[in-house]
Parts: structure tokens; sequence; C-alpha cells
């Protein structure tokens, strides 16, 4: 497990009674947190308890209904399309299908956001930054593949490298290992780990695997019912007598 | 009652749509201009459909003189024929054909990329990355399938003509400055302008379709067939009431 790491300084994301509703349906209830710097926050919670419109809300994929965000010091539904487009340049957002873009190569779907917010970039920086970011995720040799042409693994390393090449000062991840083999997995959270280190970033991770929740998160936060139900370290919350918390933690047996 | 329902969604549809297509007009002429997607755009909606719409305009003008000589020979009027084709090809089939084709090429391609991109979060991914998606996949495919569509018609109008001499030649051993003369001296501007002008808001509407379907496709895989699907009947539903306002509107303007 990495070690708990102490909260120095103000937080990086901090979230106030965030409430969303879809229609009748009350996904967020009034969800309260923190991210701070170099911190490995990790969510769990049961499907469809709100996890990933949660952090969608982070970068205002999804408008709130009422409550505050503030991200990088920014309030999040306050800030028009321009500054929101700045605070989404720190914000690396790393989706639970890769969403990688079909039409282009890995090459140029790397490229993309370093056109859209490094318009003077000189060509050369821009193919060395790319190989660079290609090489940190060991794909150096796909740059000319086409997405199809991937396996599942492969994309979410390039979904990585493309998250990455803005050098974002925090990454949310949904679902980084899910839909892949056991090896792939342990492959994909060791990168996310050494990116962790190499660039000093702090994350919010969306998973369901427990393994990988034990060996990144720094803090764990349990999402119920829309609300934050627990919080706490992997350590405290594994001993956990609430039987709700112990769900998540105990063995599985069929 | 099921058939009012299908009456208020039709109706709360057509709202969207018009909501969708002030969008557009907010955005498109705003900065910045995705010029390189555009022209990409072009080249998709306007290149790759050339083919298949000059096909089908040389067959539409062999099959229409094939099948209208006979009746034109027996009133002996068969020296008409270019004239008659001519003015047919250019003010309605070919800009209809043309049209229609491209609904269903066209709207359901624009559909289904939009939809599937919608479905995988490439259109999230694409707004995190600081674009707006709106304007990089929506602006940029109206305004190609907009400006792509006359140009196809000029081509489908132009094939479908030639096919037809070729006919007139092989049946009537009418030659090809004849034929072509025949043709332009039968064609006013009030011939040739409402149909350009028609086919750019055909090419409007089928963009306009096929990228709402898309843009606002459900979840799930049945969702982006469903998109794709729908985008061809909106599309080719609004090609004919487009063309029957076309007409009337170019009838009181140029007294045809």
């Amino acid at each position: 497990m990495s070690q708990n790491k102490t909260h120095d300084g103000k937080p990086l994301i901090t979230l106030k009674d965030v409430i969303k509703s879809f229609g009748t349906n009350e996904v967020l209830k009034g969800i309260s947190m923190e991210l701070y710097s170099n911190e490995n926050l990790v969510i769990i919670g049961k499907s469809g308890s709100g996890k990933s419109v949660l952090i969608k809300c982070l970068v205002r994929l999804v408008d709130i209904d009422s409550g505050s965000i503030n991200v990088l010091g920014k309030s999040i539904p306050d800030l028009s399309q321009v500054e929101l487009d700045k605070v989404r340049t720190d914000v690396g957002f790393l989706f639970q299908g890769s969403a990688l873009y079909d039409s282009m190569t890995v090459g140029e779907n790397l490229q993309f956001p370093l056109r859209r917010h490094k318009h003077r970039m000189r060509g050369q920086d821009e193919g060395q930054l790319i190989s660079e970011a290609l090489i940190s995720v060991g794909l150096e040799h796909a740059i000319d593949m086409m997405p199809v042409d991937l396996s599942g693994g492969m994309k979410r390393r390039v979904a990585l490298a493309r998250t990455l090449i803005l050098q974002p000062k925090i990454i949310l991840y949904d679902e980084p290992t899910s839909g892949l083999d056991p090896i792939t997995s342990n492959e994909i959270i060791s990168l996310i780990l050494n990116i962790q280190r190499k660039y000093n970033t702090a994350s919010i991770i969306i998973t369901h695997d427990m393994d990988f929740v034990r060996v990144v998160s720094d803090r764990i936060i349990i999402i119920q019912d829309g609300i934050n139900y627990a919080e706490g370290s992997y350590a405290n919350l594994s001993k956990s007598s609430d039987p709700k918390i112990r769900a998540f933690f105990k063995e599985r047996r069929l | 009652m099921a058939f009012f329902e299908n009456i208020k969604d039709l109706l709360g549809q057509i709202g969207d749509l018009t909501q969708f297509a002030l969008r557009f007009f907010r955005e498109a002429f705003r900065r910045p201009f995705e010029i390189r997607e555009f022209v990409k755009q072009c080249f998709n909606i306007g290149y790759n459909s050339l083919f298949l719409v000059i096909t089908t305009g040389f067959i539409m003008g062999l099959v229409l003189t094939l099948q209208l000589r006979p009746t034109m020979l027996d009133f002996g009027a068969v020296s008409y024929m270019p004239r008659m084709i001519g003015i047919a090809i250019v003010r309605e089939i070919g800009p209809m054909i043309t049209a229609l084709i491209c609904a269903g090429k066209i709207g359901s391609s624009i559909g289904a990329e939009l939809g599937s991109m919608k479905v995988t979060e490439q259109i999230d991914a694409m707004e995190v990355s600081g674009t707006n998606p709106f304007k990089y996949l929506v602006v940029t495919r109206i305004w190609a399938s907009t400006f792509m569509l006359p140009v196809l018609v000029v081509a489908a109008d132009a094939i479908g003509l030639f096919g037809s001499f070729l006919v007139e030649q092989a049946k009537g051993d009418v030659s090809f400055t004849l034929y072509f003369n025949q043709v332009f001296q039968a064609l006013v501007y009030g011939d040739i302008i409402p149909a350009t002008l028609k086919s750019f808001f055909f090419g409007f509407a089928i963009g306009l379709v096929g990228c709402y379907k898309g843009y606002y496709s459900e979840k799930g895989t049945e969702g982006v067939g469903r998109a794709a699907n729908m985008a061809v009947v909106f599309a080719s539903l609004l090609v004919f009431i487009i063309d029957f306002l076309a007409v009337l509107v170019a009838d009181i303007l140029f007294e045809i």
C-alpha cells in the first residue's frame, strides 16, 4: 500500500454539498470532499451510485444543480468557457472506454490536445512531446496505428499518454482497469503509479478493483446512495465493522 | 392515444431541431473556425459520394430518355427530347435524386459517426481537451454538406444529360453539339437559380438532421443504429418539404 501523505496547504479540489439530479432521479445528494496535492484519492461505490457523474461534474461535463466545486482555486460552475478550457488543461481525464478518436491515428490523437492548447508550439517540439508521452506508456511503435487496430490494454495506455501530454496537475481516472485482464490491469496500475511519481500529479480514481485500491490509495471515499458514506485509509476502512463498508473489502467467495 | 403521443413527440423533435439549427447559426460565424476539419469533411462528404452520385445520375439520364422517347415519338415531338430532359433534370430530377441519395449516404454516416462518438465518450473527451465539440464536429459537417451538395448536383446533372445524349445518339443519331445546344437553349436562369439555391438548402437539411440525430443519440449501440436510421428518414422527409416550398417560391418569383 502506498504510504499515507500528510495534507499540507490548500486542497486542489474542493466540493461542497454538491447535488445533481437527472429528471426525478437524484444521483448526488450533497457530496463534499477535497483532493490535496500529490494525493491518490480513490472513490468506490456500487454501480450507479454516481461516481462517474461526480468526476464529470469536476470538469463541467455535467452541470451541477447546487453546491460548489472549486478546482485549482477556480469556481467551476461560474467560469466562462474560455476560463473553463484553461482549467481543463490542468485536469486530465482518463475515460472508462479510453475514448480515443476513431478517425485519427495514435499520433494524431496525442497531437489533438496539443494543437488546441499550445498553438505556438513548433512541429519538432510537438513531435518530441508526442514521442515522449508514447515512450512513457511503452507504445512508441504504435504512433501510426489506428485505434481500431489496438488491443483494450493498448487503447488504455494511449489514452493515458493523451491525458499526460498536457502535463496536468490533476488526473481523473474513471475505472482505468475495467474490462482488462489481470496482467494488463497490473501493467496499467504500475504505469499510473510511475506517472504519479514522475509528474507529481494528484489523482482521483474510480474503481471496483480492490487490489488496485490497496496498492494505489492514499485515501478512500465510499459513496453510497449519493452521499459520501465513509472516508479513510485502506487500513482503517478494511478493519471497519460496518457491514456496508465490509462488503467492499471482504474476499469474494462464490 | 398513441397517435397523439407520436404527434407530441414529433413536435418536440421539431422544436429541438430548430434550437439545434439556431445554435449552429450562433456558433458558425464565431471564431475559431475549424478550417482543417471543414476541408476534411468536404472531402468525406463530397468526394466520397461522387461515384455514387454520378452513377445514379448517369442511369437516371439513360432510363428517363429510354422511357419517354416512345411516347414523344408517338406525338411526333421527339425533337423536343433534349429540351424536355434538360429542363426535367436541371430543375427537379437532378437535385432531388442527388439529395435523396445523399440523405441516405451522408445523413446516415454523420448520424452513425457522431452517435458512436457520443456513446464511446469521444465527444466528452474532445470537450475536456478544450475543444468545442459542437463547433468541431457539427458546424464543420453542416457547412461541408451545405456546400458540397450543389457541387454533387451539378455533377449528377452533367452526367445525367450525358447519359440521355447517349440514348438520343444511339436511337435518333443526334450529335453531341446539337443535343447540348438544344438543352442550353431551353434552359433559362429561372430553371438554374432556384435549382441551385434549393440544393444548398437540401445540403443544409441533410447535414443538420444527421448531426442532430447523432449528437443527441441515446446511449448504447442500439441508439447509434437508431440515430443513423432516423437521420435518413428525417432528412429524406425534409428534402421533400424543402422541395415543395422551393417550387412554391420559385413559382411566385420566376413564374415557371
